[in-house]
């Protein structure tokens, strides 16, 4: 028998004080982070400037300093005090909530017909919903105000709501998560005696509640900060949403931008507030979305 | 409760034709199991059944009342879906009284019926239970109380039991046997698992290609085969076939060897297929059928498979658990010739 070779051991306490070696930071993740910090600077410093600015005096607004030399809330007492900030706040509530409970309705509608009903020409409608995605909206706006024009819709809710009552991403992105609702739920709510829409009503939309939230989200904010179409649309002054209305703030010789950026500071509550109510839903929903920034 | 009638039934998709004139009547509060192998149409007979899909030809009775233009919902029939299709947003509870959503009967009497399915089925501490926290036997259950509730006259059962494991399988398969006893109602139930076949149907409907083979008792088909595939399909492990050529005493088969077999029986063919269950092929040496080396044991407790090495191809035999031949050993096996099945070699089909 061949004796075991003497091991020198360390003993049971050096091995327990013994921390290992940190590793130098890999050169990667020094980049990846570098780079997260400086996508993040990106992001927050608008916010940071609007919020800055609509601290400011006149007179201090094109100083880059963040933080302003005389801090005031004047420009939230004027804005808030002024009945047309009121109008436009008001206005972009009801255009963006209504524009978004019917994308929730008629996209989750549309994208569960195109998703569980074989019929023909069903690719041909979905290929023409989606090509719609392609065409940006600066060329979609003379076909909207003729089409306003001829329904009387100019200058009045209808007007600006009707272009987003229903949108091809959202069809699209409902069809995706209906797909994802096995078949053998509708068929079995088929044999219990469910009529199609009470079907979709009570099976298939509780079970794609995060592309709901998800939608909810994009459809709110999209209608919320949307400027263009709103611009064309409106004539008077009470029918402005906020990005519109906050443009005009001013007069011809110089543009406020103190008020424009509390105006557009107190706008973004409602946005944090939808989000904060549907964020638990929007992980996923974006994952899903693949798409749309 | 009622009787089920399929009147020559075709299924078509396109072009391609999968159900090939199907007929079979189903007596009053029979349990009737469809088994074959996958795409052999007995799922898509299931669905024409149910109304989910749309028979190209052909006529589907329930109680004496044609139903081919009815909607699911109007053909008083339930069905349990292979992935339960129980709802994952509602409770058991709700899930259960889902069934009697389009039901006119007064809210106290559907309370009732919840309450008493949920008995039956063993489930009354489960009904505020989301699908989540349930296993997977508790889905079915909930599944086929959702079904249950509205006392259907037919039920339909897609494949229930292919999602749970052999031993919850066994216990399921015991309820739904029970409750079949219970009920009473007529019972249309289709996998793919012969032995779920052979232990809980009143008559078994063996699939293959579209057409049906063979429609019989468990006893039947698995001891009167009407062909090759049945023989084959029916019974674990499956039964040897060993194809011979009829002489004038007897059949000879591909390995030389000749065994004395009434000529009569062989109803003028010139080839055939003798098929003998491992269960009845046993050691003899007196009177062997076949003979060859063991190349394989698989010891089962009383008794052990032999899979043993003839001229005629490879056959699986029982022997002794105890004493079982080693593998190498060289065994003569013979069976009685009240369990030789004969089968024509060109068509496959019994000719005993």
């Amino acid at each position: 028998m061949v004796a075991a070779p003497d091991i020198p051991r360390a003993s049971s306490d050096a091995l327990l004080n013994v921390q290992p070696a940190r590793k130098p930071r890999n050169m990667g993740q020094i980049i990846r982070w570098l780079l997260l910090f400086f996508g993040g600077i990106l992001m927050v410093m608008p916010i940071a400037y609007m919020i800055s600015t609509s601290l400011k005096w006149p007179h201090e607004v094109y100083n880059v300093n963040l933080i302003p030399d005389e801090p005031t809330i004047e420009n939230y007492t004027f804005v808030l005090e002024d009945g047309r900030f009121y109008w436009w706040f008001v206005n972009s509530i009801i255009i963006a909530t209504i524009t978004t409970i019917s994308n929730l309705l008629f996209d989750s509608l549309v994208g569960y017909t195109l998703c569980k009903f074989r019929f023909p020409g069903r690719t041909i409608v979905f290929i023409a919903i989606l090509s719609t995605l392609m065409i940006p909206t600066e060329m979609l706006v003379i076909p909207w105000y003729l089409m306003s024009q001829s329904f009387g819709w100019l200058d009045s809710y209808w007007g600006i709501m009707f272009p987003g009552m229903m949108t091809a991403f959202g069809t699209f992105l409902m069809k995706q998560f209906f797909e994802s609702v096995p078949d053998d739920f509708i068929e079995a709510a088929r044999i219990d005696g469910l009529n199609e829409l009470q079907i979709w009503w009570t099976v298939a939309m509780p079970l794609v509640k995060p592309a709901l939230a998800a939608l909810a989200i994009f459809v709110f904010l999209g209608n919320w900060t949307a400027f263009l179409w709103p611009l064309i649309v409106t004539n008077s002054v009470d029918m402005y949403t906020i990005p519109v209305g906050l443009s005009g703030f001013g007069d011809e010789a110089d543009v406020a931008w103190e008020l424009i950026m509390t105006g557009a500071a107190i706008s973004t509550i409602p946005t944090l507030v939808v989000f904060l109510i549907f964020q638990r839903f929007i992980i996923r929903g974006v994952v899903m979305a693949g798409l749309k920034g | 409760m009622a009787n089920l009638a399929l009147r020559n039934l075709t299924k078509s998709y396109g072009t391609t034709e999968v159900l090939h004139g199907i007929s079979l009547d189903v007596a009053d509060g029979e349990f009737v199991v469809f088994v074959g192998p996958s795409g052999c149409g007995k799922s898509t007979t299931l669905r024409l059944i149910a109304g989910l899909e749309e028979t190209t030809s052909g006529i589907i009775e329930i109680g004496d009342r044609e139903v081919n233009n009815l909607e699911p919902k109007e053909r008083d029939i339930a069905m349990v879906f292979q992935n339960y299709a129980i709802y994952p947003h509602m409770s058991v509870k709700k899930n259960i009284a889902f069934g009697l959503r389009s039901s006119k009967m007064p809210k106290d009497a559907k309370e009732k019926r919840i309450q008493e399915v949920a008995k039956i089925l063993d489930m009354v501490d489960l009904l505020e239970r989301k699908p989540s926290q349930l296993s997977g036997g508790q889905r079915q259950r909930v599944a086929i109380g959702r079904a249950m509730v509205r006392n259907p006259a037919v039920f339909l059962f897609d494949e229930p039991l292919s999602n749970l494991d052999a031993q919850l399988r066994t216990q399921m398969r015991l309820e739904i046997k029970r409750l079949h006893q219970r009920v009473g109602n007529t019972i249309i139930f289709v996998t793919h698992d012969q032995v779920e076949a052979m232990t809980m149907a009143d008559r078994i409907v063996i699939m293959k290609d579209g057409h049906i083979q063979q429609v019989g008792t468990p006893a039947e088909v698995y001891h009167k085969p009407a062909n090759t595939f049945v023989a084959r399909f029916i019974g674990a492990p499956s039964m040897n076939l060993l194809q011979g050529k009829v002489t004038d005493t007897g059949v000879m088969f591909d390995g030389g060897q000749q065994v004395p077999m009434g000529v009569a029986a062989l109803k003028n063919a010139s080839s055939i297929i003798l098929g003998v269950r491992p269960d009845d092929l046993v050691p003899n040496p007196e009177n062997p059928i076949v003979s060859g080396k063991v190349t394989v044991r698989e010891p089962l407790g009383p008794e052990t498979l032999i899979y043993v090495e003839t001229p005629s191809g490879e056959v699986i035999a029982k022997a002794d658990g105890r004493n079982p031949p080693k593998v190498g050993d060289t065994v003569h096996l013979g069976a009685g010739a009240e369990h030789l099945h004969i089968f024509d070699a060109e068509t496959g089909e019994a000719l005993s």
